[in-house]
C-alpha cells in the first residue's frame, strides 16, 4: 500500500519536471535545428546558428548593454540595499516601520505601474530615456531583494560580535569593514548575483524606460515578429540560459552556506 | 547617542533618498498626471477630470480589470494545486535529496522569461508540438494552433512560469512542521487523511498564502504574456495601460488606469494582511 503511493508520488514529480523542462529543452533543440524556420518537424543537426552568432552585431551590442546595465545597476542596488538592511536590522528609530514598508513596496507593485510611473517622471523632468533610466528602474526593483537577503543574514548573527570589536577599540566604520561586512559577504554576493540576473532578464519595466540603446530582452522582443531571425535569437538565448542558471546555482549555494 | 544618530543617518540617507526620488515621487507624480489634459505641448498645463469621467463611463475598462483579477486568481490557484503535492512529496517522501530535487524544479524559473513564453508559442502554434502530437494520434485533421491566442493560453503560460515560485514557500512552510506533531496524531489514533486536514494543512497555510501572492501580484500586472500568446481574447488590463503609452498616446488616461491598478493591488494586500491576522501568522514568517 505504502509502496504504491510512493511510486505514484514519484511519477507526479517526474511528470512535473518534464512539464517544466520541455519548453526550455525545445528551444535548445531548435538551436541545433538545420532550418531557418522554427517549426516542426526538425530538419537535422547543425551548428551554423552558433556560427552565425558572431555576425549578429546588433544582438551582441544588446548583450553588451545588458551586461553593463546588469553589473552597474546591481552594484548600486547591492550597495544601497546593504546600507538599508544595516539600518533596518541594527537600529531602532522613529519611522522605521514606514521606511521598511516603503522599501518593500516595489515587491508588491505590478511592474507595469512602476514602469509607467517612472516613464512619466522622466518625461516630466525632460530626462532623455537611455540605459541610465532603465538602470534606475532596475535599482528600485532590486533594493527590496537585497534588503531581504542581506537582512536575513544580519538577523542571523548576534550584534555582540560587533560590540566586542568596538569594545576592543575598533571604530564603528572599522568594525563594519572588518567584522560585519565580511560576515555578511556570502549574502551580499548572493544578493548581487540575484540582482544581476533579475536586471539581465527584466523586460516589463525596461520596455517603458529604454532609449536607443536596447537591452537583450528588448532586442529579443523586437525580433519575435521576424521569424527568419528567430534561430539566432534562440541560439544566443540557449547560451545565456545556461550561463544564468550556473550563476544562480552558485548564488543559491552561497545563500544556503550563509 | 549622537554618534549612533549620525551613523544611522549616513546609512539610511542614500537608500531613502533614492526610494523617495524614484519610487515615492513617481507614484505621486503619476497621480497628479492623471488630471492633465494631455502629455504634450499646451495640454500638459491644462487640468481636467475628463479621464476620470471616461474611465467611469467606459465599462470595458472595469470589466477588463475584473477579468484580469479573475485570471490572476485562476493562475495562482492552478499553481497552488500543482505545487502543493509537489512540495508535500519533497518534504515527506524524498528524504535527504529534497533540496536537490527542489532545486531541479526551480532551475527553469531562472531562465529567460521572454524565451519561456516564446517556447510556449512554439508548443501551441499550428506547426507546434501539440498540434503535431494531436495530428499523430488522429485528434486533429490539419495543422492548427492549439489554444494559442486565447485566455487559456495566457493562463497556461503564466501557470508554467510561476509554478516553481509557489513550490518554494509551501516547501518552506512544510519543512517547519515538527514531525512529532504528526506522530502524536497517529499515536492518538488519528487516520493519516485527518492528520493532514487538521495538522499539516493548517500549519502550511502561511506558505500557501505567500505562494498565492507571489503569483497574484505579478500576474495581475502582466502585459507581456498576453501580448505574445493571448491574442484579442486573452488581453489583460496591463495591455490597455501599455497601449495608452505606445499607441494611444493618451498618457494621462494611462496614468489613471495604472493608479487604479495600484489601488486595487493595495486593497487586495490589505485583505491579505487582514486574512493573515485572522490566521495568526506573522508577516515575517512568510519570507522564511
Amino acid at each position: 500500500m505504502r509502496r504504491r503511493f510512493f511510486s505514484a508520488a514519484w511519477a507526479y514529480y517526474i511528470l512535473l519536471v518534464i512539464f517544466l523542462y520541455l519548453p526550455i529543452g525545445l528551444l535548445i533543440v531548435f538551436s541545433f535545428n538545420d532550418s531557418p524556420m522554427v517549426v516542426f518537424p526538425l530538419k537535422g543537426f547543425t551548428l551554423k546558428w552558433y556560427g552565425a552568432l558572431a555576425q549578429a552585431r546588433e544582438m551582441l551590442a544588446a548583450l553588451r548593454n545588458s551586461l553593463i546595465l546588469g553589473l552597474a545597476s546591481s552594484a548600486v542596488a547591492t550597495f544601497l540595499g546593504t546600507m538599508a538592511a544595516l539600518a533596518a536590522v541594527r537600529y531602532r528609530f522613529p519611522g522605521r516601520g514606514v521606511f521598511m514598508a516603503v522599501s518593500a513596496m516595489p515587491l508588491v507593485i505590478p511592474y507595469v505601474v512602476l514602469g509607467v510611473a517612472l516613464l512619466i517622471l522622466f518625461s516630466t523632468f525632460n530626462i532623455e530615456r537611455s540605459l541610465f533610466t532603465v538602470g534606475i528602474g532596475h535599482i528600485v526593483i532590486n533594493i527590496p531583494y537585497v534588503m531581504l537577503i542581506v537582512g536575513a543574514r544580519l538577523v542571523g548573527f548576534p550584534s555582540s560580535l560587533e560590540e566586542a570589536a568596538m569594545d576592543l577599540g575598533a571604530t564603528y566604520w572599522g568594525t563594519l569593514r572588518r567584522v560585519t561586512i565580511p560576515i555578511a559577504m556570502p549574502a551580499i554576493v548572493a544578493a548581487f548575483l540575484t540582482s544581476f540576473t533579475t536586471s539581465f532578464d527584466e523586460f516589463a519595466v525596461s520596455f517603458f524606460l529604454t532609449g536607443t540603446e536596447v537591452t537583450l530582452p528588448i532586442y529579443v522582443y523586437s525580433q519575435l515578429r521576424f521569424p527568419s531571425r528567430l534561430p539566432v535569437v534562440i541560439t544566443l538565448s540557449a547560451i545565456v540560459m545556461t550561463g544564468s542558471v550556473a550563476l544562480l546555482l552558485f548564488a543559491e549555494s552561497l545563500r544556503r552556506k550563509g | 547617542m549622537r554618534d549612533t544618530r549620525s551613523r544611522l543617518l549616513i546609512l539610511i540617507t542614500p537608500p531613502a533618498l533614492l526610494l523617495i526620488m524614484f519610487f515615492v515621487l513617481p507614484m505621486l507624480n503619476m497621480a497628479t498626471f492623471s488630471f492633465r489634459q494631455g502629455a504634450f505641448g499646451e495640454e500638459r498645463h491644462m487640468w481636467t477630470l475628463a479621464h476620470y469621467r471616461e474611465f467611469l463611463r467606459n465599462t470595458a475598462f472595469q470589466r477588463l480589470l475584473g477579468r484580469s483579477i479573475a485570471m490572476a486568481f485562476e493562475t495562482s490557484l492552478y499553481c497552488i494545486i500543482l505545487a502543493y503535492p509537489l512540495a508535500y512529496f519533497l518534504i515527506f517522501r524524498a528524504g535527504e535529496r529534497r533540496v536537490a530535487l527542489l532545486t531541479l524544479v526551480l532551475v527553469p524559473a531562472w531562465t529567460s522569461f521572454l524565451l519561456r513564453i516564446l517556447a510556449w508559442k512554439l508548443i501551441l502554434s499550428s506547426e507546434g508540438l501539440l498540434s503535431g502530437l494531436l495530428q499523430a494520434v488522429g485528434l486533429l485533421a490539419e495543422p492548427k494552433p492549439v489554444l494559442l491566442y486565447s485566455r487559456a493560453a495566457v493562463v497556461v503560460a503564466l501557470t508554467y512560469s510561476w509554478l516553481p515560485f509557489v513550490a518554494l514557500p509551501i516547501f518552506a512552510a512544510l519543512e517547519r512542521i515538527d514531525p512529532h506533531l504528526l506522530e502524536a496524531a497517529a499515536d492518538l489514533g488519528c487516520p493519516p487523511w485527518r492528520a493532514f486536514l487538521r495538522v499539516t494543512l493548517p500549519l502550511s497555510l502561511p506558505g500557501v498564502v505567500a505562494g498565492f501572492f507571489f503569483v497574484f501580484i505579478p500576474t495581475l500586472g502582466e502585459w507581456v504574456t498576453p501580448a505574445l500568446v493571448g491574442g484579442v481574447d486573452g488581453i489583460m488590463y496591463g495591455n490597455i495601460i501599455q497601449d495608452q503609452f505606445v499607441r494611444g498616446l493618451n498618457w494621462p488616461m494611462g496614468a489613471l488606469m495604472s493608479l487604479v491598478m495600484l489601488l486595487a493591488m493595495l486593497v487586495l494586500l490589505g485583505l491579505l494582511v487582514w486574512l493573515l491576522k485572522a490566521l495568526h501568522v506573522e508577516l515575517g514568517d512568510l519570507i522564511g
